[in-house]
């Protein structure tokens, strides 16, 4: 590179509103809050939802005001627009913030290290929340997760590869069957697998029929997310494969799966966040249990979504902080996982 | 040069057999691949079949009837069977989750894509994609302890100013548990999907045709107007669909914040509605062998109904993405 003989320039942006013009906005928003705390202020107008409901008339009424003398009827319409959409933004945001904080504030004072460790099988359902814990309900929902990904992470990644490898003749039909069967209630999953293992096999309550039924749920997930990626393969390297006169079988076994591995490994995280908080076919399938149970495919077992609308619906403030309790480690599981799956598509976007 | 028409040589025909080896793979690969139409054939299969004896001897009765009774023998009654009323209430929540949710998830996607600063654009994204992965249990949760207090007060309040729209007006002054609150929560809980299919359609609106707007003078609500609306106005309605398909199945978090009544009331406000999936939940505990195969035949119902709006939904964002 040159050593600077030119003189340094600021890079100008020619289109970045000047103070001037932001000026107006600026005493819009200024109008608009001293207005609504006024209003408040003298109207009887209380609480939240009259500071809000003022709040948003006042900057409706400023910016339309503002443009309309200002420039026409069309900057007009243009200011209320984008009010509009500042306050979609912020509704969106709203619950959001206010569910991760109530989960916090309600759910870290139950959060000890005997939750971990103890489960229910000796305390009742009355007890103080210092007595007992959720280790049932975590071995519940690690092996609920772990079978349904085992079942579910190969049949997933085959329809992928049948979409984009193989481009069988069924191709689009499974692609957009799997896109209508990720909008199955998660209830209807349960029912079919209370009809096909209680009912037509006989079987009772197990986590191997909730993993069945959670299965059906995290496959579309998984395949889809696995087309996607699939898809930005570059198809230099399938061809470069073939060219070199492999079969596809090793082309896809030797080239194209490691190329997408962390993309798929993302996948099949996703699913599993997707499926670790279902509930409703839960309470269909795994019966629901008080003390560890360490064999999944016989008796009653919990899970942390199951254990969490039981002490809801059990209905004593006891169970209620256990709830939410609960609520929050499902929460931190959900997250870890999540950003598992943000850390290895990052990884793939960085390549 | 000669004058003719160039033509195009004749497309090769590949003549090698695959190997074997490709021949199992691809076996393998269309098993795998054909497994999800399988399993969608035998949901249907298995709850049609479970369901059967309720679809003979209830008939259209089924849809439409509201009273779920089972037998008494000592009385010599037979069970009733109806879903007219859950079914009824499953749509009134559904319409009202989008009613509430479609608005702002598509000012939601309208500002992720034309007005936020990069710097707010990117962790919203990721707080949207948040949203989606909490799940509907903690939704339950939420919706009751925290905002059924808060809704149960604008519910007063809209029945105080508007209670002589039939729609808010109250036989009971009973606020909690009603349509609207689990509309309030059911709109929540689609807003993430909504939105993230909304900016993604709005993202392949044709760049040359904004600039083209602007050029023209037009303030950013015109381009959208002109421009964005048009182009994505299929993604907005397939997107709202694939919303309502969630809100129409979903289960937990309904139970918790909705009272379910075996009535049709077209009163929004009132603490009685239904739900075909919660009274599921609802009926599941205590059911006998008859009244278990009619929540099997019930739930059929509601896999065919959500498979339909899906289909539906999914065949207009196909058809949008590839327009755009």
């Amino acid at each position: 590179m040159s050593t600077s003989l030119a003189p340094q320039v600021l890079p100008e942006k020619p289109w970045r509103p000047t103070f001037k013009r932001v000026l107006p906005d600026l005493f819009g928003a200024l109008l608009t809050a001293v207005s609504t705390v006024l209003i408040v202020a003298v109207t009887p107008l209380k609480g939240k939802l009259g500071f809000s409901l003022t709040l948003i008339v006042m900057a409706l009424v400023f910016s339309v005001l503002i443009s309309g003398i200002r420039k026409d009827k069309k900057a007009a319409f243009n200011s209320v627009s984008t009010v509009f959409v500042y306050i979609a933004a912020t509704f969106v945001l709203i619950p959001l913030f206010s569910i991760l904080y109530e989960i916090y504030s309600r759910g870290v004072g139950a959060l000890t290290w005997g939750i971990f460790t103890k489960d229910m099988s000796l305390s009742s359902a009355d007890a103080p929340v210092s007595e007992g814990g959720l280790l049932h309900a975590i071995i519940g929902t690690l092996y609920l997760v772990a079978i349904a990904t085992i079942i579910s992470a190969p049949v997933g990644l085959l329809t992928a590869l049948y979409i984009v490898e193989v481009k069988g003749r069924a191709a689009g039909l499974v692609r957009f069957f799997v896109q209508a069967m990720s909008g199955v209630p998660s209830i209807v999953a349960g029912l079919f697998i209370y009809a096909v293992w209680m009912i037509g096999l006989g079987n009772s309550y197990n986590a191997g029929a909730g993993a069945a039924a959670l299965a059906i749920l995290m496959i579309p997930t998984v395949a889809r997310t696995s087309e996607e990626v699939l898809r930005l393969i570059p198809p230099d390297l399938r061809e470069a494969g073939l060219a070199l006169g492999a079969t596809q079988w090793r082309t896809v076994a030797m080239i194209i799966l490691p190329a997408a591995r962390s993309g798929l490994i993302t996948a099949i995280i996703l699913g599993i966040a997707r499926v670790a908080g279902e509930t409703a076919p839960l309470l269909l399938t795994i019966g629901g249990a008080d003390a560890i149970n360490l064999n999944p495919f016989s008796g009653n077992s919990s899970a942390l979504p199951y254990y969490v609308w039981k002490n809801l619906s059990l209905g004593n403030p006891e169970s209620i902080e256990r709830a939410w309790a609960g609520v929050m480690v499902l929460m931190l599981l959900v997250f870890i996982f999540f950003t598992l799956a943000r850390y290895f598509s990052g990884k793939r976007a960085g390549r | 040069m000669s004058t003719a028409a160039p033509t195009s040589p004749p497309k090769r025909v590949i003549t090698t057999k695959p190997r074997f080896s490709d021949k199992v793979f691809r076996a393998i690969v269309t098993a795998g691949g054909l497994s999800s139409l399988v399993v969608l054939a035998l949901i249907a299969f298995f709850l049609v079949y479970n369901g059967l004896d309720v679809f003979r001897s209830e008939g259209l009765k089924f849809l439409t009837g509201f009273d779920w009774i089972d037998a008494s023998p000592e009385e010599g009654l037979p069970a009733q069977y109806g879903i007219g009323a859950m079914l009824y209430g499953t749509l009134v929540i559904g319409f009202l989750a989008v009613l509430f949710g479609v608005p702002i998830a598509v000012g939601a996607a309208l500002f992720l894509s034309y007005y936020a600063p990069e710097w707010i654009k990117k962790p919203m994204v990721v707080v949207v994609d948040v949203m989606a992965a909490i799940p509907s249990v903690v939704f339950g949760l939420w919706g009751f302890f925290i905002l059924m207090p808060h809704a149960e007060y604008w519910a007063k309040l809209i029945h105080k100013y508007l209670g002589f729209i039939p729609f808010f007006d109250m036989p009971a002054p009973a606020f909690t548990r009603s349509p609207f609150i689990a509309g309030l929560v059911l709109a929540i809980m689609i807003i993430p999907i909504v939105t993230s299919i909304s900016r993604e359609i709005f993202a392949q609106t044709p760049l040359d045709r904004i600039q083209a707007a602007y050029a023209l003078g037009a303030t950013k609500w015109s381009m959208i107007k002109a421009v964005v609306f048009p182009y994505g106005a299929g993604g907005i309605v397939g997107g709202a669909m694939l919303g309502l398909g969630r809100a129409l199945g979903e289960t937990v978090a309904v139970y918790t914040v909705l009272n379910l009544v075996y009535d049709i009331r077209i009163e929004v406000l009132l603490s009685a509605g239904g739900s075909v999936a919660s009274m599921i939940v609802n009926k599941f505990g205590e059911a006998d062998a008859p009244e278990l195969r009619a929540l099997m035949a019930a739930g059929f119902v509601l896999f065919l109904v959500t498979l339909l709006v899906n289909f539906i939904a999914n065949i207009i964002i196909n058809r949008t993405a590839r327009k755009g």
